[in-house]
């Protein structure tokens, strides 16, 4: 008898603490002060409209080919496609009946109208910092857009990961709302990459579970979504001086391209789509913050297939005759590339990553920068799937790696054949 | 030491492109001499050219595509159907992966400088294709020239000019096609994974169509001969028999 009440006891303090952690969330809240009622203003929706740009809401809101801002665009992750959602004001399938503190609510809890958990496809870990008054803003200006009656395809995550309880044992682990005392407490920069931008959602590396690892906060890894890796972004640009290392990563984030480099992969569309619009001032912001970042423990190091020292030896022979055949009319002689036009291949990040995916990538697809303001009209990459080898690529790319200072691993052909 | 680069213009440090420029005045020099006119200013090297060389690892120099080759070539199509087909891709209305990728972030108006650059190049001079059997050349030829009115298919000089060689400014030539590229095309439109702006009059007269039909109107048209430098007719014969979206001004 005593027993069963204990081990009763036991159960029910157990299912208590679970709930509790499994709530904390919901606990760690605070109050969200209700709709005003009071019609935006001009200058919100001025506001809004560039605070939009900033968290490149837009791109993951607009099919391609799609009405801007009308959703169903597929986002892949590792546990299956989600869509996102409608935020043009139609009142069926949009934001038409939101109010502003339905909008703060979503973004800083993660939570829907109609009290939804929302997926973390979704990044409300960092939305959640974004001040009531930019987010005000925000809806403002979404709702200055033409409603469009459009309903997203049907999310198409495995089980258990569909589940309503995977999403609160995935929030208990990896999100607190954001304090508001702590979001008054950021500087732009601070305010500009953690909450508006949400650049660690791909540059700090991410767990089993995907969850943020923040002891390698902002120190990159693979977006293992969407099959790249996001570059480190803490602490000045090793590739470039101290003197000059702010000014070339404000022209790269602003035009896509600096002296040594150009952005490629998804962050070209994030270059596109937002911080080409920023002023300078928020540039110089960001980079700044940046650059004042504590290089923090690097991600685990991906392991890698094996390649002999004999097979290297080879491929460094074979990979000098191919760069010059089919690359060093455009990167240099000496891997300096030209400025602002072909990115140097000596020193570059890209190439002496660990991991060579992007390297890979690029050298497979070839691609652009994004044609911007400042550099409207960029110098494309061919891709040399259809006119190298698996074993040519591998070869080249492995050369390129030991050239001119660059220090980083050989490159096998079965890397080559995973892309 | 001195280092023997130091010697050097700093242009020609990059031994490659030392030689390209050389070989680029070489290229001009014997233009002039056999006063092929026709080559768009020799010595004047656009600098689209060099941009574009992504483009050309599949469309060949300046968008000519010669011989037995899936890839179509692009050079001298009219602008605006140039334009479309960038935006298409771009938004997945055609598919190709490379592609897609690579216009994913360019803008509107830098696709427009690609179309307009493209636009201007001379035509390629297609090999004839010799591998019709002589009821596909009649089938072909019948369905192109007269269309088929009881199926509601219009003759496809109606919209793609007399000649063929495609309308200005929206409607590309049918000429100088690879055949397997024509028999591509008009199969997808069939099958719905080419679409144009509606409403999308190719994709109608496709449907229309039957495999056997299409695949003798790509033999046909591959086996015209062609001349390199026709343009496309500069006006409709008459107002179009079908409404084609983003054809009209
Ligand atoms: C990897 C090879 C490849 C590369 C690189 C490539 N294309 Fe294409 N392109 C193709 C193929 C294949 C098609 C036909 C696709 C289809 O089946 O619809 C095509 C079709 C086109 C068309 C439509 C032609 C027509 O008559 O309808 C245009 C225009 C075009 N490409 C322009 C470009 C431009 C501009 C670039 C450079 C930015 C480029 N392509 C790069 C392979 C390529
Ligand atoms: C009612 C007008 C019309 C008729 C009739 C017509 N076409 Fe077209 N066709 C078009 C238009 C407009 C386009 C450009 C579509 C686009 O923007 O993608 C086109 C494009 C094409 C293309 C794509 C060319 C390329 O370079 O990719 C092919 C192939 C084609 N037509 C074949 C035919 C054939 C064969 C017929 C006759 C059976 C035909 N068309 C009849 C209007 C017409």
């Amino acid at each position: 008898m005593k027993r069963r009440l204990i081990a009763t006891g036991a159960a029910l303090a157990l299912a208590i603490a679970f709930s509790t952690w499994l709530n904390q969330p919901e606990l760690a809240a605070e109050d969200i002060a209700p709709a005003t009622g009071a019609s935006a203003t001009l200058e919100q929706v001025t506001a809004g409209e560039y605070l939009t740009r900033a968290g490149n809401c837009g791109a993951c809101h607009s099919a391609p080919g799609g009405v801007p801002f009308a959703g169903g665009r597929r986002i892949a992750t590792p546990f299956g496609d989600v869509y996102s959602s409608n935020l043009t004001p139609d009142d069926e399938t949009g934001l038409g009946r939101w109010s502003e503190a339905d909008f703060y609510r979503a973004l800083h809890l993660g939570q829907s109208r109609d009290g939804r958990l929302l997926s973390p496809a979704f990044p409300y870990t960092s939305t959640t910092k974004i001040s009531r008054a930019d987010s005000d803003a925000i809806f403002a200006w979404l709702r200055t857009l033409p409603p469009v009656a459009q309903v997203p395809p049907p999310s198409t995550l495995e089980f258990p990961y569909d589940s309503a309880l995977a999403l609160r044992v995935w929030r208990a682990l990896n999100f607190r709302p954001a304090k508001a005392a702590d979001i008054a407490a950021m500087d732009r920069g601070a305010y500009l990459v953690e909450a508006l931008g949400h650049c660690g959602e791909c540059h700090t590396p991410r767990g089993r579970l995907g969850g943020l690892q923040t002891a390698s906060r902002l120190m990159g890894g693979p977006i293992a979504s969407l099959g790249w890796d996001a570059l480190p972004i803490a602490g000045p640009d090793p590739a470039e001086s101290a003197d000059r290392g702010d000014a070339e990563r404000a022209a790269l984030l602003k035009t896509g391209v600096s002296r040594r480099g150009a952005v490629s992969g998804p962050m070209s569309e994030v270059v596109f789509h937002s911080l080409q619009y920023l002023r300078d001032d928020d540039i110089a912001a960001i980079t700044a913050y940046l650059r004042a970042q504590p290089l923090a423990a690097p991600p685990p190091a991906p392991r890698v297939p094996q390649v002999s020292a004999e097979t290297a030896k080879a491929q460094r022979r074979e990979g000098a005759t191919i760069y010059r055949e089919h690359c060093e009319s455009c990167h240099g002689g000496e891997g300096q590339g030209r400025p602002s036009i072909y990115p140097a291949l000596a020193g570059s990040r890209i190439v002496n990553a660990v991991s060579a995916t992007n390297a890979l990538r690029l050298t497979l697809a070839g691609g652009f920068p994004p044609s911007t303001e400042g550099n409207p009209q960029p110098y494309g990459m061919p891709p040399f799937s259809h006119q190298l080898k698996r074993e040519q690529i591998a070869a080249v790319l492995t050369y390129i790696r030991s050239a001119w200072g660059n220090d980083a691993p050989p490159v096998s052909v079965i890397e080559v054949e995973r892309q | 030491m001195l280092h023997h680069d130091a010697l050097l213009p700093s242009a020609c440090r990059v031994s490659m492109r030392c030689l390209s420029t050389v070989t680029r005045w070489l290229a001009a020099g014997l233009l002039l001499i056999g006063s092929a006119a026709r080559a768009a200013e020799p010595g004047t090297a656009d600098p689209m050219t060099e941009r574009l060389a992504a483009c050309a690892a599949c469309h060949g120099s300046e968008g000519r595509t010669v011989g037995d080759t899936y890839y179509p070539s692009i050079a001298g199509k009219p602008a605006r159907y140039l334009y479309a087909q960038l935006v298409n891709f771009r938004d997945g209305r055609r598919q190709h992966t490379i592609m897609a990728a690579m216009l994913a972030n360019l803008s509107d108006r830098y696709l427009g400088e690609i179309a307009t650059f493209y636009a201007r190049q001379p035509h390629a001079a297609q090999p004839v294709f010799d591998g019709a059997t002589a009821e596909q050349l009649a089938t072909g030829e019948r369905l192109t020239r007269q269309g088929d009115p009881a199926r509601k298919i219009p003759p496809c000089q109606a919209c793609h000019g007399e000649a063929l060689t495609g309308v200005e400014p929206a409607i590309p030539g049918l000429r100088g096609l690879p055949v397997r590229y024509l028999d591509a095309q008009i199969s997808a439109w069939k099958q719905g994974a080419r679409r144009a702006t509606a409403p999308d009059c190719m994709g109608q007269i496709a449907k229309a169509l039957t495999g056997a039909e299409i695949t003798a109107i790509s033999a046909w048209l591959a086996s015209q001969p062609y001349a390199p430098d026709a343009r496309p007719a500069t006006s409709l014969p008459a107002p179009l028999p079908l409404d084609c979206g983003g054809v009209l001004p």
